[in-house]
């Protein structure tokens, strides 16, 4: 073990370590090169790797991820910044109607391996158009994987077992989490994804947390316990493909579950979990599976309204509180 | 620039093919049983897909249109898989998968057809910044029409191409029509190729239905593209004898139109062409003909041969 470093040096040890493993790995998007991208995620990686492999672009979201799957599909494997989450709705034709489908379209004679990341910034009165989390949308795209680290050793984990894989990915980064610290195993190690992890074993509720929500969960978990209440909380790390049965075997044990996550409760992952486990484990629910998730409206500038908005520590215990009776 | 004989026949053959593929696809078609989903011909356009594809390797790359079973068998694409794809077949090139708006042939360089107008201008820079990064002077060719030149992805694709200086090679076939709506609802200018300068890439506009001249045209822009000068815009003035889709009555054409282009239909004028240049007699012609002829016969075999995918293909390959 190392030095403690943020999550966002982990993302950026975890680009570069696999740069030096892979040439084929490289760089691509607006200020990602020169500028050392909008928030110093990549800072450095073109002063190792120079600007064929960190390469600036026009402000063309879709022509990045264009650029990416041509480039994949070719034997490259890209590494996109599409910086604020929200700017992700300029490319969705290119993630839905081509990288999604191309390998299954042509009956498999290409892989399209990439990885893009995008970041959700809830909590910094970013606005509309700077802080949603679109990441349900992505996961509902047969062929496309999420992941959403939530420490910086994932975040290292991730990235590096994202780069790796023969798919399209979409990573979820999320602004907030950027100055959390954490030491780094030693050596070479990756996160599979398709995996959650069990934070902390329990047997009173299952907490299912997505991405950042994870330290909100882990404050929820500490009071909860003050109160009695063994809560085991599961870091879902993985949207697509979703390790249920990680999930099943936990609300086995615990008989209830709650999913939190950033992005809208309609529609949204939390859904997806629910609907599968009353499909799957519904005789062993002793209550039913419940949401902590953002209501029906937009995200708002204003803190106050943009704080009613986000999911958050006290909500997730007062909704356990509830479940428990 | 000389074209050798060999050239020539190359394409004419190359025509041959493909509108031989194309009449035969439409037959069948129109018979109703054995086709499924839509259809997109590209008769009248065949000298755009001959004369651009005669001027690039197996390496090199192709994107195209829904539009696009001329410009995949002009490249080399092995008829009987593309046959059985529009049969929706499991020996297709894509298992049946794509059928005729979507099926790629990787192997020849054909990486894709796509269903969505434009798109493949962004597809096609990634393809070429993989050639460039490799250093393997291969080159990409886009095919489009005027209309997809109102998308964004064509002024994303050519800036992006310009300013990474990418081997991308911008075919514009200007067929006058995007989907029934004419070109001048379309483009506020004449020449698309005008547009190349916005870019930083030569731009050039000529007759598409003469097979030499795209051939030549399209050579400068491979030589261009090869010595790493950045992108090119070639754009062919051609016509779409069939309509949007089979069965397009066409009622938007003005009268007369049709047979105007018909008179200069470009498989047609070569042939007339090349016998006059003595460079083919009529059994030469003919020998031709039927060699694609029975190429096209033995697809439609094949494809006919081969059984439907079970149900369990729509769950396979959907990650590597």
């Amino acid at each position: 073990m190392g030095k403690p470093i943020t999550f966002q040096w982990a993302i950026n040890h975890g680009i570069a370590e696999e740069m030096r493993r892979d040439p084929t790995v490289f760089i691509v998007g607006e200020d990602v090169g020169k500028p050392g991208g909008p928030f110093g995620v990549t800072r450095g990686i073109i002063d190792e790797f120079g600007a064929e492999r960190a390469v600036d672009t026009p402000i063309s979201e879709g022509a990045i991820i264009g650029l990416c799957i041509g480039a994949a599909a070719a034997g490259l494997r890209p590494v996109a910044e599409i910086m604020f989450m929200n700017f992700i709705t300029l490319c969705v034709e290119e993630f839905y109607n081509q990288a999604s489908k191309m390998r299954w379209m042509f009956g498999a004679q290409v892989k399209v391996p990439m990885v893009v990341r995008a970041m959700t910034a809830g909590g910094y009165g970013a606005g509309p158009h700077h802080s949603s989390s679109l990441e349900g949308w992505f996961a509902s795209m047969p062929g496309m994987k999420v992941v959403m680290p939530s420490t910086p050793v994932n975040a290292k984990g991730l990235m590096k077992a994202a780069i790796r894989d023969d798919n399209p990915i979409l990573y979820v980064e999320p602004l907030a989490s950027y100055r959390l610290k954490a030491e780094m195993p030693e050596g070479d190690f990756v996160t599979p994804i398709g995996k959650c992890e069990i934070v902390q074993d329990g047997s009173d509720i299952t907490i299912v947390s997505v991405g950042r929500m994870l330290q909100e969960s882990l404050k929820a978990v500490g009071t909860l316990a003050q109160d009695g209440i063994k809560a085991e909380l599961i870091d879902l790390l993985t949207v697509n493909p979703l390790d249920m049965d990680t999930i099943y075997a936990s609300v086995k044990k615990t008989h209830r579950l709650v999913i939190i996550h950033e992005a809208k409760e309609t529609m949204g992952i939390g859904a997806e979990i629910a609907a599968l486990v009353q499909d799957t484990v519904f005789d062993w629910l002793d209550a039913p599976v419940a949401r902590v998730a953002a209501p029906f409206t937009h995200i708002a500038f204003q803190p106050k309204l943009e704080q009613h908005y986000l999911p958050d520590a006290g909500k997730l215990v007062a909704k356990v509180k509830k479940m428990m009776g | 620039m000389k074209i050798s004989k060999e050239i020539k026949i190359d394409l004419f053959t190359r025509m041959v093919k493909v509108r031989t593929f194309e009449d035969e696809t439409n037959k069948i078609f129109m018979a109703g049983k054995e086709m499924p989903g839509f259809l997109h011909l590209s008769q009248g356009e065949d000298a755009m897909a001959a004369g651009t594809c005669a001027n690039l390797e197996i390496n090199d790359a192709i994107y195209t249109t829904h539009r696009g079973h001329g410009c995949i068998i002009a490249k080399g694409a092995d008829l009987k898989p593309m046959m059985a794809e529009l049969f929706g077949r499991i020996a297709g090139c894509c298992k049946g998968r794509a059928g005729s708006m979507h099926f790629a042939d990787v192997k020849t360089g054909c990486m894709g057809s796509n269903g969505v107008v434009g798109e493949g201008m962004r597809l096609a820079i990634g393809t070429a910044f993989a050639q460039k990064y490799n250093k393997t002077n291969n080159v990409t060719a886009v095919f489009f029409g005027e209309g997809a030149t109102g998308t964004g992805s064509f002024h994303e694709a050519f800036n992006m191409a310009g300013t990474l200086k990418l081997p991308v090679i911008f075919v514009c076939s200007i067929n006058l029509y995007a989907q029934m709506t004419h070109k001048s609802v379309h483009i506020a200018i004449e020449n698309v190729a005008d547009r190349a300068a916005g870019y930083g890439a030569p731009g050039v506009t000529f007759d598409g239905n003469d097979v030499e001249v795209v051939y030549e045209e399209v050579a400068k822009a491979v030589k261009h593209c090869r010595a790493g000068k950045g992108p090119y815009l070639v754009e062919g003035k051609t016509y779409r004898h069939y309509g949007h889709f089979i069965g397009d009555p066409c009622n938007y054409r003005p009268a007369g139109e049709l047979e105007e282009w018909m008179k200069k239909d470009p498989v047609v004028l070569y042939e007339k062409k090349l016998l006059k240049e003595g460079v083919l007699d009529a059994k030469g012609v003919q020998a031709i003909k039927d060699e694609c002829k029975k190429l096209v016969d033995e697809s439609v075999e094949y494809a006919r041969k081969s059984p439907q995918p079970d149900i369990e293909e729509l769950y396979k390959d959907i990650f590597a």
